[in-house]
């Protein structure tokens, strides 16, 4: 199996699907002849031409509207938003409408688009250029929302994600675009979409975390067990509909819940994850479910690492968790 | 309007009006450089389905008054807009709706007791009784789904026909806004995107003088809607909207350019919405009742009426035959509707994805668990 990092994992991803599928069409800001700004769609342009790698105006509304309407054609669009700090332009045509295709039209019109997008910190790139939106698209009736934290399920989750009958937001880990290397299957390779990964086995404290910050969980697991305290680690990869199974499971093992992401606190993701956990295991807890995340403030640039939730701030959690 | 202060002509009777396109002039007679040459079949059938708008439109919103149905928003006063745009659409393009067109929509097909179905919300209606009345949809006409946000539908319309495009295909999308609309982001992104890629689209722009309470002064400070188009790259033509000839002429027009791979094309329909913006809407509050006589004169329906009594012949007999025709078929229609049950329960959950997720399924056995709501009419 070939070695890759993110961004080649995910540009192999769109090479075998637009070979394979000619309704696969990329289009967003930069993506043809530069092969967009961190290079994911490089030379995919000088493969398919301009009519399936398509440069657009500057406009993330105009991005997803036409794309909207090129799905409604037939095509299978996956556009990228350059930065998800930039998506909300197309805010109103992903929530109001492309969520509520299927739905508002009594089934007549599914409307199928991957957006592909940057996310998260960790790159210098200040408040614009940083943060972690999934929650604004988790809490909208209509959307799944991806996050992979390796170039195998890049790969697999992106495949997986094109074929899928739904509409998908893809956040890609920005900090790990490079750094993050593996083998990645040649040809075609899938990884369902609602199943997460347990990538560390434990008995006495469950993390959930996905995208970049499944390293700093592991780093603080690993700095855990040589104080005697065994974590399990859950990458999420699908984070809606999210996989209930594997974290309840999980939870009623280890009585201990750590859940970490970048994006704020208040009303992210974690919330969520640990009303589920008091709704579905509250008899099994040992210790009140702990979040490390961003705080509830706009991202910074200088203190950066002070925001988000590195290894060294999931390390306390842990412990406090598992000496409760 | 007549006496206006406006340079350019807000009205298609305004005398210095040389860029609206007319046709169906004062004496009843058509324009031979601009008459599209329909044959007096295919003016009957309009007439017949500008009549039927208006009778839908005013029986629709008596039962909406009645508290029958919850909503009707209608064209009453843009039906030749409505209807000759829609006729001159080849059968493969594609018509993408704002929400005011139920008349394009029947015309693509949709049965009457469809679109009455959609009215009432009830379990045979296009989309499951979902949306509030008048948010239709009908694909296998080419039809789109109807949205309430301003202007969401343009970009998407001009996605769908730069695709054809893309695919070679022979296909145009004509997309309905109002005047309105031409101020959302979506009217900018769709037009720029649609020159830039020169997809197959007709830019329709209802100008109807309001988008609800606001005047086209105060939406915008260009002089014509269609002049827009020039910081596009995309040509506008303006036509008397309420001339059934001048809007298929110009219509044609941009469909033909747009088969010829010259790309898209704004037309600006002046029309007037003779009612409020919809039954949730009373106009008296913002609109002098006076301003609405040189409209009314301009009535598209008595306009064709005139000209096909002149032409091809009609009489006060026709008239009411025609009316008791469509009276019958519409209250078949509403017995019918108002008979039919409520959706499923288990249809509130379906079609949110393609297949239903676990905490869907969980919410709804919740739901098919607890006690019912009152209230939901049937």
């Amino acid at each position: 199996m070939p070695q890759m990092n993110m961004v080649q994992a995910i540009n192999d991803a769109l090479r075998h699907e637009m070979r394979r599928d000619s309704r696969v069409v990329v289009l967003g800001e930069d993506v043809g002849k530069v092969g967009g700004v961190f290079r994911v769609t490089q030379g995919l342009f000088d493969e398919f031409g301009d009519d399936r790698v398509i440069d657009t105006p500057l406009s993330e509304g105009g991005i997803i509207g036409t794309a909207i309407g090129m799905a409604l054609y037939g095509l299978v669009p996956v556009p990228e938003i350059q930065f998800s700090d930039f998506i909300f332009p197309a805010y109103d045509q992903i929530v109001s409408e492309l969520a509520k295709y299927r739905y508002r039209s009594g089934g007549e019109y599914p409307a199928k688009l991957v957006i592909r997008t940057p996310t998260g910190g960790g790159i210098r790139g200040g408040h614009y250029h940083s943060q972690s939106p999934e929650a604004q698209f988790i809490h909208v009736a209509g959307l799944k929302v991806v996050c992979p934290s390796n170039p195998a399920d890049a790969k697999g989750l992106l495949l997986a994600s094109i074929r899928d009958p739904d509409p998908v937001l893809f956040f890609e880990p920005k900090r790990i675009y490079r750094a993050a290397k593996g083998d990645v299957p040649e040809g075609d390779h899938t990884v369902p979409l609602g199943k997460a990964s347990v990538v560390r086995k434990g008995q006495h404290v469950t993390i959930v975390v996905w995208g970049a910050m499944l390293y700093e969980a592991l780093d603080a697991a690993n700095q855990a067990a040589a104080q005697g305290i065994d974590c399990e680690v859950i990458d999420l990869r699908t984070l809606w509909p999210l996989d209930i199974e594997t974290i309840i499971t999980s939870v009623k093992k280890t009585g201990r819940v750590v859940v970490v992401h970048e994006a704020p606190k208040s009303c992210g993701l974690g919330a969520e994850i640990v009303s589920l956990i008091n709704e579905k295991a509250f008899l099994h807890l040992e210790a009140p479910p702990k979040r490390v995340t961003g705080f509830d403030t706009p991202f910074p640039y200088t203190l950066e690492m002070e925001y988000l939730p590195l290894s060294h701030r999931i390390l306390p959690a842990i412990i406090e968790t598992a000496r409760y | 309007m007549e006496g206006s202060a406006h340079p350019v002509a807000r009205h298609p009777l305004d005398a210095h009006a040389p860029d609206v396109v007319r046709v169906l002039r004062d004496d009843g007679t058509l324009d031979p450089a601009n008459d599209p040459g329909l044959r007096s079949d295919e003016v009957l059938t309009l007439f017949r389905a500008m009549v039927r708008a208006r009778l839908l439109d005013e029986r629709l919103v008596l039962l909406q008054r009645q508290g029958r149905i919850g909503f009707h928003i209608g064209c009453k006063g843009e039906e030749a807009s409505i209807l000759g745009s829609a006729f001159a659409m080849r059968q493969n393009d594609w018509i993408f709706p704002c929400y005011r067109e139920f008349a394009a929509a029947l015309w693509r097909g949709m049965p009457l007791q469809r679109y009455v179905d959609n009215m009432f919300g009830n379990a045979n209606d296009p989309v499951k009784g979902r949306q509030m009345p008048d948010h239709y949809t009908w694909k296998s006409g080419k039809f789109g789904s109807v949205s309430s946000p301003i202007g969401t539908q343009i970009t998407q319309a001009v996605g769908f026909a730069w695709a054809a495009k893309i695919r070679k295909e022979d296909t145009a999308v004509l997309v309905y806004f109002g005047d309105g609309a031409t101020s959302s982001n979506e009217f900018h992104n769709g037009m720029n995107f649609a020159g830039v890629f020169k997809a197959p689209t007709v830019f329709f722009c209802r100008n109807n003088g309001w988008a609800i309470s606001v005047p086209t002064e105060r939406q915008t400070a260009s002089e014509t809607f269609a002049q827009k188009g020039i910081a596009y790259g995309v040509p506008g033509v303006r036509c008397d909207g309420n001339d059934l000839f001048a809007v298929v002429k110009v219509t044609r027009d941009a469909v033909a350019r747009a088969a010829r791979g010259e790309g898209p094309t704004i037309i600006e329909a002046l029309t007037y919405r003779l009612e409020g913006h919809s039954t949730s809407d009373d106009p008296k509050a913002y609109r002098p009742e006076a301003g609405l006589d040189s409209w009314r004169r301009l009535d598209p329906i008595p306009r064709l009426r005139r000209y096909i009594e002149r032409t091809i012949g009609w009489t006060d007999a026709q008239d009411k035959e025609l009316e008791a025709e469509l009276d019958a078929e519409l209250k078949a229609a509403i017995a019918v509707a108002e008979k039919t049950q409520a959706p499923a329960l288990e249809s509130l959950f379906e079609d949110v994805y393609g297949e239903l997720p676990w905490h869907l399924q969980e919410q709804r056995d919740e739901l098919l668990r607890g006690p019912r709501a009152k209230g939901h009419g049937h």
